[in-house]
């Protein structure tokens, strides 16, 4: 046979049947259900007098809707009725139809896309789904891992299964060593910025290169996280040494002869020699600066040293009126230096950058410093309940308060503000999280996306400032 | 799922690129446990001048005059335009039931972003993708003459413009299919219980930790 990407593989090892015209019947083996997207799902399931076909390749988490701020009262401190009833019809769903679920009171809880690969309940070369766009975090691990809508969810929870066609295959090579300061948030920025963030729909997309292999597993996951903003519904990355040390020894991964019979497979999770992709990207990764968004999609990208841009400059006329309407919606002039961007929030946290790797990052800015006097808040929401245990263990939280930090409890928080975490209209946010659009982050509200490091030296110099020349602290 | 067969109804355009979930259904909607009532707060911000909640009387808001779906001529609108990439953005399936809580069966755009586009489909929703330089010109039309409508006939795959122009477009025979016949994807997928199985117990042998884990 002839050679094979990384995804023509994984696509091959889970298609149950497929059609003449290429509609093909493809296996889940593991599902991961939140809060928001899943209740019409259950009530659909039931409806129709359905049961649920392998309950065992579900795992639940309340995230998106819950508070961040003290927990000691479970659901029943949720202050938001509405809310409220969504994460208990979660929990009501996973009872009776006996879901394992991590609940608002567990240390495991937190973001899903965190607490998957931190359970080892991601695995290489398993398909992966969750109702929300970044699962493709997921694919980190050599999994091929999607976002679906709700009545997809009821579809896996019914049959186990998905119906699709294969998507194309694009590689996306990140080649060289990527400067000091530059981190994987950078990296997947700058590839939206080349490609657009349309540039990757109908596509599966493998990140290869030697920038991506020197990147730690955390840091893979926030370029797969960013595939979805791309257009590409998975992103991947091949499997090597580092993908396994990572799973060795967490909860659900397997042990002893099934842990070296998996490992072997594992190792045949990358693209052979010579297989052909549909389209290549390479990126020169020493060319490759700290990032920052200037509008509301996030292919509007400037590198710190860059300036606003002028749409006049835009010859496409709709991307010009696009642009008019993102500097307008960010009350932001063309030509402004991006380091004259004063800001009045700051957000570290969400999917793509609250692993402990991340919170190391900002913590390593915010050490010795303070949060500047024009900084309303800045808030620091761990991942997961694991996460901020080690980063306690590490003594993180103590840097961050003293700092003059928020620490909170974990969940998807001002990433896209569902519970009380928000924006007011107008106010413009340093924010780690994976969108820009508008109102994202609460009604009005502006939204710059940065790394973890270049959100904790805003903070502390009020606007954004080039992580390469922040001056000693003291 | 409601069928899909022929529609003749009134195009309202949204001119502008990259138009995301969160703008067609802002996040503190997701809250609902239903899959109705999303309607009026279809493109909530842009819609009302004043910031909305769940639970409260949206008649009694302030409507944004310059947002073009509040224009009366669209007024019952059943086919959207669009720009690129439209629907990008979070998988919220919720996007698709407040277009058609609204009214719209038919979103017509240069490109769609995947999972809205696929989510369309399991709602009997139809999205049309046209070249831009078409889209161009149905922009025109429609802005130009009051009362605009188009006749989408899924079966054929063409629309026909009032002035009797008449426009192909392509779309998944599968979708098709199950779009007319107004088909449900799980009822169709059980069909295929045993080959479900086989494939578990092929996997089971070859792999069997991803049986076995949590
Ligand atoms: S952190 Fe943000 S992007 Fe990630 S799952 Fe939560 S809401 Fe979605």
């Amino acid at each position: 046979m002839g050679a094979k990407t990384l995804y023509d593989k994984l696509w091959e090892a889970h298609r149950v049947r497929e059609d003449a015209d290429g509609t093909a019947l493809i296996y889940i083996d593991r599902h991961l259900v939140h809060e928001v997207t899943s209740p019409q799902a259950f009530e659909g399931l039931r409806l129709a007098g359905r049961t649920l076909w392998r309950r065992d390749s579900v795992l639940a988490v309340p995230d998106h809707n819950v508070p961040t701020t003290q927990r000691s009262d479970g659901v029943a401190g949720i202050a938001d009725p509405v809310a409220r009833i969504q994460v208990e019809t979660l929990d009501r769903n996973c009872t009776d139809f006996a879901i394992t679920e991590f609940h608002m009171d567990d240390a495991r809880q937190g973001i899903v896309h965190v607490i998957g690969p931190e359970q080892g309940a991601t695995l290489p070369g398993m398909t992966v789904v969750c109702g929300d766009s970044h699962t493709s975090t997921h694919g980190a691990f050599g999994a091929l891992a999607f976002g679906i809508g709700t009545s997809e969810v009821e579809h896996v929870l019914a049959t186990q299964c998905l119906i699709q066609k294969k998507s194309k295959n694009m590689q996306v090579r990140v080649e060289g060593e990527i400067g000091t300061g530059v981190t994987a948030k950078d990296l997947v920025l700058a590839i939206i910025g080349a490609i657009g963030t349309a540039g990757g729909t109908g596509y599966a997309i493998e990140f290869a290169g030697s920038a991506i292999e020197a990147l730690s597993l955390e840091g893979r996951m926030t370029v797969c996280n960013m595939a979805i903003e791309a257009g590409a519904r998975a992103g991947m990355i091949a499997v090597d040494q580092k993908t396994i040390d990572y799973i060795e020894g967490r909860p659900f991964a397997p042990t002893g002869a099934q842990w070296d019979a998996a490992v072997n497979y594992w190792r045949t999770l990358v693209s052979d020699e010579g297989a052909e992709f549909d389209r290549v990207v390479t990126l020169d990764a020493e060319r490759i600066q700290p990032q920052v968004t200037w509008g509301t999609s996030p292919e509007m990208v400037v590198a710190i040293t860059g300036v606003v841009p002028d749409p006049e400059t835009e010859t496409d006329s709709v991307k010009q009126s696009g642009m008019r309407k993102a500097l307008d919606y960010m009350r932001l002039m063309p030509g402004t230096p991006i380091t004259d961007i004063h800001l009045d929030r700051v957000f570290i946290g969400s999917c793509t950058n609250s692993r402990i790797e991340d919170l190391r990052a900002a913590a390593s800015v915010a050490d010795g410093r303070k949060v500047a006097a024009n900084i309303k808040q800045a808030m620091v929401v761990p991942g997961s309940g694991l996460v901020k245990r080690q980063a306690e263990a590490e003594g993180l939280d103590r840097i961050f308060i003293e700092a003059g930090f928020e620490w909170r409890e974990p969940g998807c928080s001002m990433c896209l503000a569902m519970n009380a975490d928000r924006l007011e209209p107008g106010e413009r946010c340093a924010s780690t999280s994976n969108r820009n659009f508008e109102g994202r982050q609460g009604a009005g509200g502006r939204t710059h996306l940065v790394g973890p490091a270049m959100a904790a030296a805003a903070a502390v110099a009020g606007h954004f400032i080039d992580i390469r020349e922040l001056d000693e602290p003291g | 799922m409601e069928k899909f067969s022929v529609l003749n109804g009134l195009v309202a355009p949204l001119d502008r690129p990259n138009v995301d979930t969160d703008a067609i259904i802002p996040k503190q909607y997701l809250k609902s446990v239903k899959r109705t009532g999303f309607g009026p707060n279809l493109f909530d911000d842009w819609r009302y001048l004043d910031p909305g909640e769940p639970g409260q009387d949206h008649s009694q808001r302030r409507l944004n005059p310059d947002f073009v779906l509040n224009q009366p001529r669209y007024a019952g609108a059943q086919i959207l335009l669009g720009r690129e990439n439209f629907g990008c953005g979070s998988s919220r399936e919720h996007a698709v039931w407040a277009l058609e809580d609204a009214g719209f069966r038919v979103v017509i755009a240069a490109s769609f972003a995947d999972i809205f586009f696929n989510n369309c489909f399991k709602n009997g929703v139809l999205p049309i993708v046209l070249d831009a330089e078409i889209m161009d010109r149905l922009f025109a039309e429609v802005e130009a003459r009051e009362g605009y409508r188009l006749k989408v006939d899924l079966e054929a795959q063409t629309l026909t413009t009032p002035a009797g122009e008449v426009i192909g477009f392509e779309v998944d025979e599968f979708r098709k299919y199950c779009l007319l016949n107004g088909l449900d994807d799980i009822g169709l997928t059980l069909q295929h219980v045993d080959e479900i199985r086989a494939y578990e117990q092929r996997r089971r042998k070859e792999a069997p930790w991803l049986f076995e884990a949590g």
